[in-house]
C-alpha cells in the first residue's frame, strides 16, 4: 500500500516537474512575449503544485494567490502596454552574459541544496497520514509563529519598504 | 446500510473513499482515490452548473418582476426550460475566430475562466463533515483561486484582436485587483473572530452569524464580491451602451456559452460564500436539515443580488476606482483593526469565542459601523464629489485635442 501511494506521488511529481521546466524553457523561448508571460504563469502554478507536494499547501495558495493572481496579471499588463510586442524581447541581444551569470547562480543554488543538511522527515507515509495532513493544522501555525514572533523585525521592514514603494509610485503618477 | 451513510454524508470525501475502500483489495489504494475524486468532481460540476441555469431562469423571471414584465414564460411551465433552450441555441451557433486572433489563447480563455469557479465550489462545506470543507487553509484558497479569473478575463480580451474587447479587459483588470483586497482583508476579519481558516471551522465558530458580529465586514465583503463578479453596480467590463460586450465581444457558439455560463456561475459561488462566512452556513433550528438551510440561505442571498441588480444604475470608472480606494478599503482597515482588538482582549484560546464574547461584539461593532459608514458617506458622498468642469459645448468632448475643439471653446467664450 506504501509503495502504491508513493508510486502515485511520484508520477504526479514527474508530471508537475516536466511541465514547469518545459513551461520555463517556453517562457524564454517564445518569441510572442504574451505568451511567453501566460507560460510564466504556467510555471507558478507548477510550482504551488509543488509546494502541495511537499504538504505545504499555505506554500502553495500564497503562490497562487501572490503569483498568479497579481504579479502575472501585472506583468501581462506590461507585456500589453509595451511597443511592438510581436518583435521579441529588445534585451536578447545580452544572451550570453545572461547565460553565464544565470548558469553561475545556479550552480551556486545547487551547491547549497546538496551541502544543507536538511531536517527530512524520510519515513514512509501512508495515505491516512497524508489525509491527515490536509485536514489537521500542520504547516500554519509555525509559519504564523515565525512570522509574527521570531522574524518579526524582517516582517516589518518588508512591510514598509512595500509602502514606500506605494507613495513612491504615487508621488511619480501624481499631476504636477 | 452503506449507500444511506454516504448519501446522509453529501459531499463527504471521507465516506464516499471509505465505501470504495470496503471492497477493493489493499494493493488497488490509488484507485479509489481516482475513483472517489472522479465522483466528487461529477457531483460538484452537475450540482453547480445545473443550479446555474436555474438562477439564470430565477434572474430572467425576477428582472421582468422588477421591470413591470413577465420574462420568460413560454417553454415548459413558467418557463423553466428556458435554459436549456438557451443552451441549445448557443450550441449550434457557429463558433467563430476572429482573424488574426491568438487561436490557442482564445480557446483557452473560456476554460480558464470556468476551471477555478468549479475549484472553488469543492471546498464550500454544505454540512458539518465535508471533507473539503475541513480543508485547513479554506478560505486562502477561496481568495487564491478566485483571483485567477483576472488572468482569463485578460487573455480572452487580448487574443480577441477588437480594441472594446481589450478595453473591457483592461477595466476588468483594473477593478478586480482593486476589490480584491478590501474583499481578502474583510475575510481576514472573519477569520481572527473564527480562529481558524478552514470552512468547516469557520461554520463552527459562528454561534451568532458574523452578519451580526461584523455588519461591516459583511458590507464590505458583499460589496467587493459583487465587484469580483462584475454583476450590474459594477459591470463596466461589459458595459454594453460603452463597449460592445466588453471582453467577450469576440466570442460566439460554445466559447461563448462557456464564458455566460461561468458569468452566472459566479453569484452562485458567492453566495455559497456569503453563507459560509457569514450566515453561519448549514446550521440552522429545528427539524430541518443542515443542507437545507445551507440552500435555503444561499437562495436568500441570491435574491439579494438579483434586487441590486436590478435596482443599481451602473458605476462610472472613476467612481469604481474611488469607491474601492477611498471607500472600501479604509471600511475594511477599521473593521480588522476593531475585530483584532476585540479578539486580542478577550483571548479566547483553543476553545474561540464564547457566546456572550460574541454578543458583546455585536454591540461594538454595529455602533463602530454606523459611525464609520457616517464618516465614510460625508468624506467621499455625492455632495462632496468633484464633479468634471462642464464642457463649454455638448460635442467639445469629441474633439478633444483637435483644432475643432479649439473653435468651440473659443466660440463659448465669446459668448
Amino acid at each position: 500500500m506504501e509503495n502504491d501511494t508513493s508510486l502515485i506521488i511520484d508520477i504526479v511529481f514527474w508530471i508537475i516537474a516536466v511541465s514547469t521546466i518545459v513551461s520555463a524553457i517556453a517562457v524564454v523561448a517564445l518569441k510572442d512575449v504574451f505568451r511567453s508571460a501566460l507560460f510564466l504563469v504556467v510555471t507558478f502554478i507548477g510550482i504551488a503544485g509543488m509546494f502541495l507536494l511537499l504538504r505545504a499547501e499555505f506554500l502553495a495558495m500564497v503562490q497562487i494567490l501572490l503569483y498568479v493572481g497579481a504579479i502575472a496579471v501585472l506583468i501581462l499588463f506590461a507585456v500589453v502596454l509595451t511597443r511592438d510586442v510581436e518583435q521579441g524581447s529588445p534585451f536578447n541581444r545580452y544572451l550570453i552574459p545572461v547565460l553565464v551569470i544565470s548558469g553561475l547562480i545556479l550552480a551556486g543554488v545547487i551547491f547549497v541544496i546538496t551541502n544543507t543538511n536538511w531536517n527530512v522527515n524520510s519515513n514512509n507515509i501512508t495515505s491516512e497520514q497524508m489525509t491527515a495532513a490536509f485536514v489537521e493544522t500542520s504547516i500554519l501555525g509555525n509559519i504564523a509563529e515565525l512570522l509574527i514572533k521570531k522574524y518579526v523585525l524582517a516582517f516589518e521592514v518588508v512591510s514598509v519598504v512595500l509602502l514606500s514603494a506605494v507613495i513612491g509610485s504615487l508621488a511619480l503618477v501624481r499631476k504636477r | 446500510m452503506m449507500e444511506i451513510e454516504i448519501l446522509r454524508s453529501g459531499f463527504d470525501f471521507l465516506g464516499i473513499y471509505g465505501f470504495f475502500d470496503g471492497f477493493m483489495p489493499d494493493n488497488l489504494d490509488w484507485l479509489v482515490f481516482l475513483i472517489t475524486s472522479v465522483i466528487l468532481a461529477m457531483v460538484i460540476i452537475n450540482a453547480l452548473v445545473i443550479s446555474t441555469a436555474l438562477l439564470t431562469w430565477f434572474e430572467r423571471r425576477m428582472l421582468g418582476r422588477f421591470q413591470s414584465r413577465l420574462g420568460p414564460n413560454r417553454w415548459g411551465p413558467f418557463g423553466l426550460l428556458q435554459p436549456i433552450a438557451d443552451l441549445v441555441k448557443l450550441l449550434t451557433k457557429e463558433d467563430t475566430i476572429p482573424e488574426g486572433a491568438d487561436k490557442p489563447v482564445f480557446t483557452l480563455a473560456p476554460i480558464v475562466f470556468l476551471v477555478p469557479a468549479l475549484i472553488v465550489f469543492a471546498v464550500i462545506p454544505l454540512h458539518g463533515s465535508s471533507f473539503l470543507g475541513r480543508l485547513n487553509i479554506g478560505l486562502i484558497f477561496v481568495i487564491a483561486i478566485t483571483s485567477v479569473n483576472t488572468l482569463a478575463i485578460f487573455m480572452a480580451g487580448w487574443s480577441s484582436l477588437n480594441k472594446y474587447a481589450m478595453f473591457g479587459a483592461m477595466r476588468a483588470v483594473a477593478m478586480l485587483v482593486s476589490y480584491e483586497i478590501p474583499m481578502g482583508i474583510s475575510v481576514v476579519g472573519v477569520a481572527i473572530a473564527a480562529q481558524t481558516l478552514g470552512l468547516s471551522n469557520v461554520v463552527l465558530a459562528q454561534d451568532i452569524p458574523f452578519i451580526l458580529v461584523m455588519p461591516l465586514g459583511f458590507l464590505v465583503f458583499i460589496t467587493a464580491a459583487s465587484a469580483e463578479m462584475s454583476r450590474t453596480p459594477f459591470d463596466l467590463i461589459e458595459s454594453d451602451s460603452e463597449l460592445g460586450a466588453g471582453y467577450h465581444t469576440e466570442y460566439s457558439g460554445a466559447k461563448f456559452a462557456l464564458l455566460q455560463l461561468t458569468e452566472f456561475m459566479a453569484p452562485v459561488i458567492v453566495a455559497a460564500l456569503v453563507t459560509t462566512l457569514f450566515l453561519s452556513g448549514w446550521r440552522g433550528y429545528g427539524p430541518i436539515p443542515g443542507p437545507v438551510w445551507f440552500i435555503i440561505k444561499t437562495f436568500v442571498v441570491l435574491f439579494g443580488f438579483v434586487w441590486i441588480r436590478a435596482s443599481w444604475p451602473r458605476l462610472r470608472v472613476d467612481q469604481i476606482m474611488s469607491l474601492a480606494w477611498k471607500g472600501l478599503l479604509p471600511l475594511s482597515i477599521v473593521n480588522l483593526f476593531v475585530i483584532a482588538v476585540e479578539v486580542f482582549i478577550f483571548n479566547p484560546g483553543e476553545a474561540g469565542l464564547s457566546t456572550r464574547d460574541l454578543l458583546i461584539m455585536t454591540g461594538i461593532n454595529w455602533s463602530i459601523t454606523i459611525i464609520a459608514l457616517i464618516v465614510i458617506f460625508n468624506v467621499m458622498g455625492q455632495s462632496k464629489l468633484k464633479r468634471p468642469e462642464p464642457v463649454a459645448l455638448p460635442l467639445a468632448n469629441m474633439y478633444a485635442n483637435t483644432t475643432v475643439s479649439k473653435k468651440a471653446t473659443d466660440l463659448a467664450e465669446a459668448d
